[in-house]
């Protein structure tokens, strides 16, 4: 026992070092595997309220760029009321344009990230507004990511620039669905696989969010294709999709609630009755 | 004595909120960002209650983590660092560290950038191990490393230097 204490006492500065070290590491196993990172995240009230207290003098830097996005999106309503066509450009998200079934949240961006690999991203909504884990986000030009944690005052979104996402998505033109995942090289691409051979891949097509994970609604933009080829076996393509959203630079978000989901969920469920 | 430790205090929060508020979101070339609050663990006075030291650094890092969502990385580095600071010590300055004397307002800019350069290295190096947890981009971390230990050690040099003559 003596000596035991003694070993104990000798290494003290050692023990420490390796038990703050374990404890930094599985911090960050957990915030590698999906849903995982209860504990560690900017959604808390700290973060959160100092994140939006910065954002609230920061935001009036870029307030003329905001107001012609707005006057942009204002436009395009308009023209909407007034019967004109608007497929040229579908930058404005309303209740109706993806079917009756999600009901939207406006919410601003407290903090963005997009340097690394797994970029999280903080909103100024949480449970209060009855934000819950699992809704997809997405901007007037594209998709965003996916709630993952929320405080009831902000929640934290899974960026799509982060290498543990992987979301459906589809070409416009047919219904050749793959997954998208992230190479975390640069923030303006990301890859498009699974896409089958068969599939008339062409450059500067449109992909879209394919409706099958019951997150995004079919339809939401995401990017055109840059370049394709085949992936190793030669039997599906890998894509390099250009994304729409400028990720560096994101303000108004809007969050989707899929209103059937628990329905869905409990049909798919495989032991109901 | 109540100075040093008032003084670390501040100096432990302003280091914080620039990281957090500021840097984390330079994005230099899209991707390089400085991480100037390793000045806490570098220029932190050399007393012999290292579990004191460990403890501030892993602090530290635990809340640059919970703002920028990183899980434990920074956690991880900074008391990697704040372990090994006495060998580096020891490697730079030599026979001045063995006597209890050293200053680092007082020591020369050649050994002070050796000490600093190594620390760095290996924090930055830990670091982006953490993050992109992936030996298959073993050249991304690299080059990460590298190009944000320049970032990081021009900024520490920068700041020394200006706030060199205040903070005795």
């Amino acid at each position: 026992m003596q000596q035991i204490v003694n070993f104990i006492l000798r290494n003290k500065t050692f023990l420490l070092f390796f038990f703050l070290f374990s404890i930094a590491l599985s911090f960050t196993i957990q915030s590698h595997s999906y849903h995982k990172s209860k504990f560690i995240n900017s959604a808390n009230f700290l973060s959160g309220g100092l994140y939006s207290t910065s954002n609230s003098i920061s935001d009036y830097f870029n307030l003329k760029q905001k107001n012609s996005i707005l006057h942009e999106e204002n436009k395009q309503l308009r023209d909407l009321l007034y019967g004109k066509d608007t497929i040229v450009n579908q930058s404005y998200i309303d209740s109706t344009t993806y079917g009756i079934n999600y009901k939207i949240t406006a919410a601003r961006v407290l903090k963005n990230s997009y340097a690394l690999t797994n970029n999280i991203i903080t909103l100024n909504k949480g449970t209060r507004d009855s934000i819950k884990q699992d809704m997809g986000v997405i901007t007037p030009k594209g998709i965003l990511g996916i709630i993952d944690n929320t405080s009831s005052k902000y929640a934290t979104v899974i960026s799509i620039l982060n290498t543990t996402t992987s979301i459906s998505a589809q070409l416009k033109k047919t219904n050749h669905f793959g997954s998208l995942n992230w190479d975390a090289i640069s923030p303006e691409y990301i890859q498009l696989t699974d896409i089958p051979k068969i599939a008339p891949v062409k450059k500067g097509d449109t992909i879209i969010t394919s409706g099958r994970s019951f997150i995004f609604p079919k339809g939401v933009p995401i990017g055109a294709i840059e370049s394709f080829h085949l992936d190793n076996a030669e039997n599906y393509y890998e894509i390099k999709v250009k994304l729409f959203n400028d990720m560096t630079s994101i303000e108004h978000v809007y969050i989707l609630e899929n209103q059937d989901r628990k329905t869905i969920h409990l049909i798919q469920s495989p032991n109901n009755e | 004595m109540n100075s040093i430790i008032a003084l670390n205090t501040i100096r432990f929060i302003i280091l914080l909120l620039v990281q957090v508020l500021v840097l984390n979101h330079i994005n230099f070339l899209g991707y390089i960002n400085p991480y100037v609050y390793l000045l806490f663990i570098l220029l932190f006075p050399i007393i012999n209650n290292r579990m004191l030291f460990l403890f501030l650094s892993f602090l530290l890092g635990f809340f640059v983590d919970i703002f920028s969502d990183t899980g434990g990385i920074h956690a991880a580095a900074s008391v990697t660092i704040a372990f090994l600071r006495p060998a580096a010590l020891k490697f730079s300055f030599g026979a001045a560290y063995e006597h209890q004397s050293v200053k680092f307002n007082a020591i020369d800019a050649g050994q002070r950038l050796t000490y600093m350069t190594i620390l760095i290295t290996i924090h930055h190096l830990i670091l982006f191990l953490l993050e992109i947890f992936n030996l298959s981009k073993v050249i991304l971390i690299l080059k990460n490393t590298l190009f944000s230990c320049i970032f990081t050690l021009l900024l520490c040099v920068l700041v020394t230097i200006l706030f060199g003559r205040t903070s005795k």
